[in-house]
């Protein structure tokens, strides 16, 4: 077992270096590059910049090089921690980043966290009642959740946050927060305008979570191990959570390869739509702005964590299921 | 207040477990499918009811009424089910399990403890995520007194009584990890943790080969002597019958077709159908290759279950205008038997 984690762990590293070379390739595939965004954007702004800037601005940042120069330099840098420079915003990449990644880790866990506390119970439920009023309705409420786009949900919620309450759900900070520096008070201010997000985050992913748990637990109650279990006399509830709702969890643990990926971006959609300052709409912007390190970082950092979270998936899948674990004895 | 009979359990001559009537049917969106149409029967203590019948006629479906365990939309209709229990002082009462609320603390007090199953497939009826030992520790925990530490100490000792080498090691394996034989053996020592009066045996052997079929058998036979066992033997397989069983309850559509003593049932068999069974046994001294008598025609479809006498559109001595008419009544044949068929007599 040990040699398999060891086997996995060499693959893991092999395929984090294979992505670092594709999303340095994804990086540069568009046509051009920043110097001929920045240009674009300044001729569109009627300003103009002269050939001989623009050369000087290409060796600034290095762009007169080949492509694999380029990328032994960047990775040379990234493997101490460097991500270099982000051209449009002229602040290091890590700091660019920095913040916005924590709001997004926090953002996302809560949003995590209150999506299978809502859906497990009720795919619970729905499964245990089948054909019950209650799973007709939550059935309604599911499919009706799986047609509409997430954006949509996001819209029609703070629209009617706004008429119904008078909150504004835009953005994690009110605007005299926005720029300020951390302090008691500014956190106090986040604390009061996470939870709305995080329940429209949330929302987006129950309705489909309900249906797989649902799914997932109505074969599992049609075993016979259930029979077994209700013969030995023991309360339903602890026969349905000890030995089906337990196998219906397990294909779960497979899902934690790309909740990782998910943690650092967060959705790019809903956050564009509820103007969130998370990691995703910052990928989009500098995709645009063809800002080559600022979206190479990201896209590596999504990349290896796919990797990672494949790789504790496979932890947690031996960790949870025996038959994995006894066949790689 | 049930009747009070001032007997000892072994001695008594009521029945351990008396089944009457019962009926299980499920509603489905077609129709409702009558698994278990009025079966009757009685287990004495310490005697082997062997049910016997084709694969679809009920026989599962008793079995899980009995324990009050039948899995939606099928729901228990109709019957009785009296199970001669003891009080605290020894003296044996009798309750109509069906009286009981089926969730309630009663019956699952009785689950497992007065009556066990033993299951047909002992491959899907374990859970592939906990060891064995914890499945068994599981049932005596919930019923008895003892803690973790004794409880563990009992599973090794049930798990070396039911025959598994090295239990004191065997007990922390997963059921995967066991071969079909031992994983059915460890079945049986779940089934016997908290000492049941009755053990219902649902085809506990249909999933194995020859050899460990036999010794599954035997293990059996050798549990019930040791404890006074009642069990009842579900099977589609004379040959286990007569191996196995002192009385018999042959199974048609949901209802008893014939009872009685095992020898009489096989040396004088009355109704058609058991007729039919008793020649679909392949006998040692047949000649090697010759096709086996099967039984004529097939079950019916379990919306479609005919008028009459459910047996007669595939029984050769059908009575026109008699059998596919009236449905017959269970006939006395002599000493604890009677047969359900208008050739016995009864009045249509
Ligand atoms: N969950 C269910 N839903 C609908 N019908 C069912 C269900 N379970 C059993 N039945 C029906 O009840 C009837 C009796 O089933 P049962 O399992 O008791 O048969 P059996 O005699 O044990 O057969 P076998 O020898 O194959 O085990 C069958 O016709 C079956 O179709
Ligand atoms: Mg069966």
């Amino acid at each position: 077992m040990l040699a398999y984690i060891a086997r996995r762990a060499v693959l893991a590293v092999i395929t984090m270096a294979a992505i670092s070379v594709l999303s340095f390739i994804i990086i540069q595939a568009p046509p051009g590059d920043f110097v001929d965004a920045y240009i674009a954007n300044l001729s569109a702004s009627g300003s103009s910049v002269s050939a001989e800037e623009a050369r000087g601005l290409r060796i600034l940042y290095g762009l007169d090089q080949p492509i694999y120069v380029q990328y032994v330099k960047w990775m040379s840098r990234v493997l101490v921690g460097d991500f270099g420079e982000s051209m449009e915003w002229h602040r290091p990449v890590a700091e660019v980043i920095g913040d916005r990644l924590w709001l997004t880790v926090a953002l996302s866990l809560a949003a995590l966290i209150l999506t299978w506390g809502i859906a497990l119970p009720l795919g619970i439920y729905s499964a245990v009642r089948q054909y019950s009023v209650m799973d007709y309705i939550l059935t309604t409420i599911s499919f009706i959740g799986l047609a509409v786009p997430n954006f949509l949900l996001a819209l029609v919620i703070m629209y009617f946050a706004f008429v119904l309450f008078g909150a504004n759900v835009g953005g994690l900070f009110s605007s005299e927060f926005d720029l300020a520096p951390w302090s008691l008070a500014k956190a106090w201010d986040l604390i009061k305008h996470l939870p709305l997000p995080a329940v429209i985050l949330a929302l987006a992913g129950t309705a489909q979570l309900i249906r797989i748990m649902r799914a997932n637990l109505l074969d599992e109650l049609r075993k016979p191990y259930v029979i077994t279990a209700r013969a030995k006399g023991l309360p339903e509830w602890r026969v349905i959570m000890k030995y089906p709702v337990r196998a219906a969890l397990n294909p779960f643990a497979s899902t934690i390869a790309y909740l990782f990926p998910y943690l650092v971006s967060g959705s790019i959609i809903i956050s564009l739509v509820l103007s969130l300052p998370t990691v995703g709409p910052l990928l989009l912007k500098a995709l645009i702005a063809q800002d080559m390190f600022l979206a190479g970082t990201i896209v590596l950092l999504l990349g290896v964590m796919t990797v990672i979270g494949t790789f504790i998936s496979d932890l947690v899948l031996m960790w949870v299921d025996p038959r994995i674990r006894h066949e790689l004895d | 207040m049930p009747p009070i009979l001032m007997v000892d359990l072994m001695t008594t001559s009521q029945p351990l477990l008396s089944v009457k009537n019962l009926k299980t049917y499920f509603a489905l969106d077609d129709g409702v499918v009558k698994a278990v149409d009025g079966v009757s029967f009685d287990i004495h203590a310490g005697r082997t009811l062997g049910i016997v019948g084709e694969s679809g006629c009920g026989k599962s479906i008793t079995a899980r009424t009995i324990l009050g365990i039948v899995d939606r939309p099928g729901r228990i209709e109709g019957g009785e089910i009296w199970l001669t229990r003891q009080a605290e002082d020894g003296t044996p009462y009798q309750t109509d399990l069906l009286t009981l609320p089926l969730e309630g603390s009663e019956m699952r007090a009785i689950r497992g403890k007065e009556i066990a199953l033993v299951f047909q497939e002992p491959m899907a009826s374990f859970s592939h995520y906990y060891t064995v030992g914890n499945q068994i520790m599981e049932s005596i925990l919930l019923h008895t007194a003892l803690g973790e530490e004794g409880a563990r100490q009992r599973a090794i000792d049930l798990l070396g009584m039911v025959g598994v080498p090295k239990p004191e090691r065997r007990i922390d394996d997963y059921p995967f990890q066991l071969s079909g034989g031992l994983r059915q053996r460890v079945m049986i020592a779940m089934a016997l943790a908290c000492d049941p009066h009755v053990l219902i045996a649902d085809e506990p052997t249909t999933a194995l080969d020859v050899t460990t079929q036999a010794q599954v058998l035997n293990l059996l036979q050798t549990i019930q002597k040791e404890r006074a066992l009642s069990v009842i033997l579900i099977t589609h397989d004379m040959g286990v019958i007569a191996e196995m069983a002192d009385d018999v309850v042959v199974m048609y559509l949901g209802r008893a077709v014939e009872r009685g003593p095992v020898d009489a049932i096989f040396y004088d068999p009355k109704h058609p159908y058991t007729k039919a069974l008793l020649r679909s046994i392949p006998s040692i001294t047949a000649k090697p290759r010759t096709k086996l008598a099967t039984l004529e025609g097939s079950i019916p479809h379990p919306f479609a279950r005919p008028k009459g006498c459910p047996f007669h559109p595939r029984c050769a001595e059908a009575i026109k205008g008699v059998c596919d008419r009236y449905e017959p009544v269970p006939i006395a044949q002599g000493e604890g038997r009677d047969v359900s068929c208008f050739l016995y007599g009864g009045q249509p």
